[in-house]
């Protein structure tokens, strides 16, 4: 009752402007849903009637017709795996680090948290002008292969999974770890065997996310000659490769008209690829979550 | 509560054997796993000594070269002759970062404060992901949004200053103020949430309606993690390269229309970068050179950022 004689001494002006600021905010998130649906619904009005199995066993062509994007997928899932395969452990293990071993109020850790988090926001391409430098060329040369790419992809990401695997760490209560150590556990012990257990399903979210950035990333790759025309799957560390995300770019530079429905349907795959993986994630997390909060 | 259990169990069988024995190889186990994880933090480091690295020669070797043409006001350091005026990559950088901003600052802090001071529970849950996919969305798709629906779409038709040509700076910046929005907002969102609940619960007691607490008191508590939030998201913007690269053009337009192509920074980086520049040519260290000048503002941006952040994290939490 109070309540309602309190809300009717409200100026008919401010209640006016809460009531536009609320539609304010609510149209705002609507627009960004909005937004979403529209960039996929132009993906696939452009591309519905190309989407055929084809387009993905083709290989790249001049040919519209028989233009496709295998040696892209095939590309983009070696380099991503690849470094994924040597981002995701030493990110994992620093993060153990930081978290549970180094000295906190230490100088020389505060100057490593300081240098991961400048390394996360590095503008992606600068990561592609070290791998040119010193890997593609310079004292590696490898060239512009698949271990080139994966080394710039996984540098790139590596920043994030020590920061994603740290948060996770730290959201484990230290009741768990203490009540180990109280039985005699070596410290190493009670982070290998409680510790990272718990925080597993966050590692494994933020890595995922990690591995969905450097599967959408195209700058770096620009500098490592990704943006060639090749007919044919990576068959190692040393094969020449392309990814999706640049074919897609080759492809949508072409003037021709067909070609850039053929880049709509490289997106609508990339697309339907990487929200997968934010699904996966997500769920994961989701899950987690409840599981804890239980 | 069985982890521990487990745990439990696995000590009281080392308590079997020998116990100084036993104790040794576990230290030594332990001071093995640290090493092995000191080397990680020893890549991190490593990394940025490269990036500084392979930056620092190239770069004062052709400045050496070039000196005073930096300030010139035409850039076309892949012709014959070259010419290296910076002049055209700066305003192109700036007018298409600007655009973003606009973007994404409003939609992004409505988001946050829509989030943290509007939103249930169970539409968080929902609002959140939105945020999370929009920010999944690859550059190069929402570049070739940009190239295919708003460029012909939008700004051909309906931008009144000069002739389009099938590239501009507004679509560029359209499109990465979309890529910037989720970065203000979940940065936003967790300051904003951050603000202690009494806080609100103080304005509401005194009479504020919902809006005046969430503008007058949790923003204003809030507000140093909003800047933070802008800062990140400007660094974000100012290294964008596919996107300025798909649709802006590869043209270094002198211009402040944003109806124009343009080149900024970063695009420049990719657009040469494709005509696979020998080592050491001129071509080579013009990419080093404008690395280095987005390696540092972005650096310094995000210094500053993230110091706001982890200072306002010490006051509330």
């Amino acid at each position: 009752m109070s309540q309602v004689s309190l809300e009717s001494k409200l100026s008919t002006k401010r209640r006016v402007i809460d009531g536009v600021f609320r539609v304010f905010l609510t149209f705002s998130i609507i627009a960004t849903l909005a937004f979403i649906l529209f960039v996929l619904y132009t993906l696939w009005k452009d591309s519905k009637f190309l989407l055929s199995k084809e387009i993905v066993t083709n290989f790249p062509s001049n040919d519209p017709n028989d233009a496709g994007f295998q040696s892209a997928i095939f590309g983009s899932i070696w380099v991503v795996g690849v470094a994924a395969l040597v981002a995701l452990p030493i990110g994992t293990l620093t993060a153990v680090y930081l978290e549970e071993f180094a000295g906190k109020r230490n100088k020389l850790t505060s100057v490593i948290e300081t240098n991961i988090q400048n390394l996360a926001g590095v503008p992606a391409v600068v990561f592609g002008m070290i791998g040119l430098a010193f890997i593609a060329r310079g004292p590696l040369g490898w060239g512009f292969t698949v271990g080139s790419a994966a080394m710039v992809l996984a540098m790139m990401i590596l920043p994030v999974v020590i920061i994603v695997a740290r948060e996770a760490i730290r959201a484990v209560p230290p009741s768990h770890k203490d009540g180990a150590l109280a039985l005699g556990a070596t410290q190493w012990q009670a982070v290998y065997r409680i510790v990272l257990p718990s925080a597993v399903p966050g590692i494994a979210t933020g890595s995922i996310l990690a591995v969905s950035r450097a599967m959408g990333e195209s700058a770096p790759l620009l500098l490592l000659g990704a943006l060639s025309f090749v007919t044919f799957n990576p068959t190692g560390l040393d094969s020449q490769f392309t990814i999706l995300p640049l074919s897609i770019f080759k492809y949508a530079s072409d003037s021709r008209e067909e070609f850039h429905y053929i880049a709509s349907a490289g997106s609508l795959i990339l697309v339907v690829i990487l929200f997968t993986l934010n699904f996966i994630a997500i769920f994961l997390r989701d899950r987690a979550n409840r599981k804890s909060r239980v | 509560m069985s982890d521990l259990s487990k745990a439990g169990t696995s000590t009281a069988e080392g308590a079997w054997l020998a116990p100084s024995a036993h104790l040794r190889r576990r230290n030594f186990f332990q001071s093995i796993a640290v090493n092995v994880m000191r080397i990680g933090t020893l890549v991190t480091a490593l990394i940025t000594t490269g990036i500084i690295f392979s930056l620092i020669p190239p770069t004062i070797e052709l400045l050496g070269e070039i000196t005073t043409q930096v300030f010139g006001t035409t850039w076309a350091p892949l012709f014959l002759p070259p010419e290296f005026g910076i002049l055209p990559l700066i305003t192109g950088t700036f007018v298409i970062v600007i655009i973003a901003m606009f973007i994404a600052i409003p939609f992004g802090l409505a988001a946050a404060l829509f989030l943290s001071d509007y939103a249930s529970f169970n539409v968080r849950r929902v609002v959140k992901p939105i945020l999370e996919i929009l920010a999944g969305i690859p550059t190069v798709v929402l570049g070739l949004f940009g190239l295919y629906v708003i460029n012909p779409g939008l700004v051909e038709k309906y931008w009144p200053i000069g002739e389009s040509v099938g590239y501009s700076a507004i679509g560029a910046g359209l499109m990465t103020g979309v890529l910037t929005l989720p970065i203000v907002a979940s940065v936003a969102d967790d300051a904003l949430s951050a603000v202690p609940r009494a806080m609100r619960e103080a304005g509401f007691a005194l009479g504020a309606t919902r809006r005046e607490v969430a503008t007058k008191i949790v923003f204003n508590a809030g507000i140093s993690g909003v800047v933070a939030a802008v800062i990140l998201a400007f660094a974000r913007a100012f290294g964008e390269t596919t996107v300025a690269l798909m649709v802006a053009g590869s043209y270094p337009k002198l211009s402040l229309n944003p109806g124009d192509p343009m080149q900024t920074m970063a695009s420049f980086i990719g657009f040469a970068g494709i005509g696979d520049q020998p080592t050491d040519s001129t071509g080579y260290k013009t990419i080093f050179l404008v690395g280095s000048i987005l390696f540092l503002v972005t650096l310094v941006f995000n210094l500053l950022g993230n110091r706001i952040i982890s200072r306002f994290r010490e006051v509330y939490e």
